[in-house]
């Protein structure tokens, strides 16, 4: 295959970076996005020598050198390519990325597969056990009666006198799927007035399951927002602060100090105990998603002016400047590129801190309120001992932030390996 | 450091300044603070005037050992954040020994065995750990507890503490301390054994390890004495942030089971409003994280001789 010229590490590595900036390179919640900035781990800006190549290829015929040698390999694979061909190899990240897929999808047909809306309160089912469905001859769950122990406590059995026959595509409450088309069909419900909890109810009788669902929406949303905002502000306070060095550099750096000098949680508990509890929902759900952002932007501008600061001295630069091209358009166009793979990997890596961050600030009461649900506050009522220990599945959000958690790590995992430039 | 601590007093003061409610009437309306108190603080920390007089004051007050007063404790502050101070860091530093020691050897073994039954093992568990949400974890060590009743469920003294002797004490507190250290221990140990499996495999792939090998050392020795040595600086400069995730999280594990750390009183004082206690734990937050930023900076100029400080 191709061992030669433009893959070869000497060619277009960047020198790395000085050991403070490697330092600063920990990303505080990736276990592992570390690994990347450390000493000698500079990870090599595939995407800078693609735009080198297509550079030389613009001006006319006149290759030389690597350039020639590049066109003469004919039609190969470009870096993103290859690492794409990684990944795949990758059964972890692949799995990692399926599991992603499967996650979001739910999410964005939870008020569909969900039977119930997620505020809907039933005063006779508080924490219902999970129905058990039986699936011969036909999927069936049976209604349920109760009794109470020595301690006065409901006990709810199955009453094997009433079936419940589940229909799929069933009428329910109405709903608006996509945010646009109103609708009553939900996946499976049960006939008449009869309810079916296959995920029990928590102590204000709503169905557990279906806030399980519009749960994910919430949670699983809080990470990508997040993570888009601080990998927007991050590369563009990083790359500005980089570029122009002097005054700038160090006001900001000094900034970024600051914010990454408390610990991180202690910094989210401040200011989202800063909300007053009488705003609306979905303002609380913005300004928890900028809370985060606003503690972790500062991680990833400081690893991105260290990066920057080594490719700004670079000849590609030079030539750009010498014809002219405007600052913004340098930094946007020709330095920022470069710093995408690691950028790319180390937001893969830090989802889960956003979504560990908003389950977090929920479990404790200071972030998404009730009676939207998002997996930590769901998991909050957990805090009750007596519940704990007998009501197993209000832990069933715990398992999915789990699942969610392991999955990003996995595919971030996979990227990083896959963009390595030692890997080949 | 001094600008660096002056930069979070600041983002601290803003903070409460943003928060919702006014201090002042809050502790009027509270009747168990005595209007001499309330007149004592309103003149020492000028909560009448403008907010940058009021930054002024609480910093001159604080460096003179005054951090104001918490109506929920009714105690001053500095006083009070003490024990919470110690508690927290018996936690964090418990926990961080517990995972050295058992991270470090379980590193060094999946690195020499790479692609052995340990080491698939090993990265399988790490990934596991690295992924489980610490309170979550808090929260299955507490239904452990429940369950078996071999730990305490929660908290941090057995209610007769006051009555055992010296030693008594000491074994009370570390039968409480195990579960929280070991919950705030294994996801620390999934990040040690990941990055020492990974630092020494890079190293092991050098030169003078191949020169080593070549000479007849024992290939102990040259894992141990030439590898390792090298492997280990990376880690030490990661120390610094561990003890900031340390904290967060113990935050967490700490609201959980009732452990009374810094992060449990931060928690409270937020809730509660006590105005001067979340400042002085967020401060303390702060300290706690650049001291051992500091210590780690000097571990590592310790082991690693081509740093030199001037």
């Amino acid at each position: 295959m191709r061992s030669d010229p433009p893959q070869s590490p000497s060619a277009g590595q960047p020198p790395p970076a000085d050991p403070s900036d490697a330092l600063a390179g920990q990303v505080p919640d990736t276990p592992s996005g570390g690994r990347l900035a450390g000493p000698g781990r500079t990870p090599t800006p595939d995407t800078e020598r693609a735009v080198d190549a297509a550079e030389h290829r613009s001006q006319g015929q006149l290759l030389t050198g690597r350039a020639a040698r590049f066109a003469a390999a004919g039609p190969s694979l470009g870096p993103a390519a290859l690492a794409w061909r990684r990944l795949k190899k990758n059964r972890l990240a692949v799995a990692g990325g399926w599991i992603l897929v499967v996650l979001y999808t739910v999410a964005l047909l939870a008020p569909f597969i969900a039977p119930y809306d997620y505020a809907t309160q039933d005063p006779a089912a508080s924490f219902r056990p999970p129905m058990r469905v039986h699936l011969r001859p036909w999927p069936t769950v049976y209604g349920v009666t109760h009794t109470y122990n020595e301690y006065r406590e409901k006990i709810y059995v199955e009453d094997r006198s009433r079936p419940m026959p589940l229909r799929f595509f069933a009428q329910g409450p109405e709903y608006r799927l996509f945010w646009l088309i109103p609708t009553r069909v939900h996946l499976f419900g049960v006939e008449g007035k009869d309810r079916v909890y296959i995920l029990g109810t928590d102590q204000f009788g709503r169905c557990y399951f279906s806030r399980l669902l519009y749960a994910a929406q919430i949670s699983l949303s809080v990470g990508l927002i997040g993570i888009a905002i601080t990998f927007t502000l991050g590369m563009l306070v990083g790359g500005v602060s980089g570029f122009y060095g002097g005054r700038v550099d160090n006001l900001t750096m000094r900034f970024c100090e600051i914010v990454m000098s408390v610990p991180q949680f202690y910094l989210l508990l401040a200011l989202a105990a800063t909300l007053p509890p009488t705003l609306p929902p979905a303002l609380i759900y913005i300004l928890i998603i900028a809370i985060l952002s606003f503690v972790g932007w500062a991680g990833m501008a400081r690893i991105i002016r260290g990066m920057v600061l080594s490719v700004r001295e670079r000849e590609y630069v030079e030539a750009a400047r010498a014809l002219g091209v405007s600052d913004g358009r340098i930094i946007l166009r020709h330095i920022l590129p470069s710093t995408f793979t690691f950028a790319i990997v180390a937001a893969t890596l830090s989802i889960p801190g956003y979504i560990l961050g908003e389950a977090g600030l929920s479990f404790l009461g200071l972030g998404i309120r009730d009676p939207m649900p998002s997996w930590g506050n769901m998991l909050s009522a957990a805090l009750a001992l007596n519940v704990l220990e007998s009501k197993f599945w209000i832990l069933t959000p715990g398992l999915m932030i789990f699942v969610t958690t392991l999955a990003f790590n996995f595919l971030g995992d996979g990227l990083r390996d896959a963009f390595d430039p030692k890997a080949q | 450091m001094i600008p660096l601590l002056l930069g979070i007093t600041f983002i601290s003061f803003v903070i409460m300044q943003l928060a919702p409610g006014d201090y002042l009437d809050q502790m009027r309306a509270n009747p168990q603070v005595s209007p001499e108190t309330v007149d004592r603080l309103q003149r020492a920390f000028g909560l009448d005037r403008p907010w940058y007089v009021q930054y002024g004051l609480w910093l001159r007050n604080a460096v003179m050992g005054d951090f104001g007063y918490s109506f929920t404790y009714k105690l001053p502050v500095f006083s009070l954040i003490g024990q919470f101070v110690v508690n927290t860091l018996i936690l964090a530093l418990t926990s961080l020994i517990v995972s050295w020691l058992i991270g470090l050897p379980l590193g060094i073994f999946a690195a020499t065995h790479k692609n052995g039954t340990i080491d698939k093992l090993a990265s399988l568990l790490a990934f596991t750990f690295i992924s489980l949400p610490g309170f979550f974890m808090a929260l299955l060590a507490l239904l452990l507890a429940q369950r078996t009743g071999w730990f305490p469920v929660g908290g941090m003294q057995s209610p007769n503490h006051s009555e055992l002797s010296a030693w008594g004490r000491t074994l009370d507190l570390a039968h409480h301390l195990v579960l929280p250290a070991l919950v705030l221990g294994t996801r620390n140990v999934a990040t040690i054994v990941r990055q020492m499996r990974g630092n020494l495999l890079d190293v092991l792939g050098e030169n003078y390890i191949l020169a080593a090998r070549a000479r007849g050392l024992p290939e102990g020795m040259v894992v141990l004495k030439h590898a390792v040595r090298n492997a280990i600086n990376p880690l030490i400069t990661i120390l610094g942030y561990e003890i900031g995730g340390l904290l967060g999280g113990a935050a967490l594990v700490e609201a959980v089971m009732a452990w009374p750390g810094l992060g449990f009183l931060l928690l409270d004082a937020v809730r509660s409003q006590d105005l001067y206690v979340a400042m002085g734990a967020f401060v303390m937050g702060g300290v706690m994280l650049m001291v051992g930023n500091l210590i780690a900076d000097i571990l590592l100029a310790l082991t690693d001789p081509r740093i030199k400080y001037a």
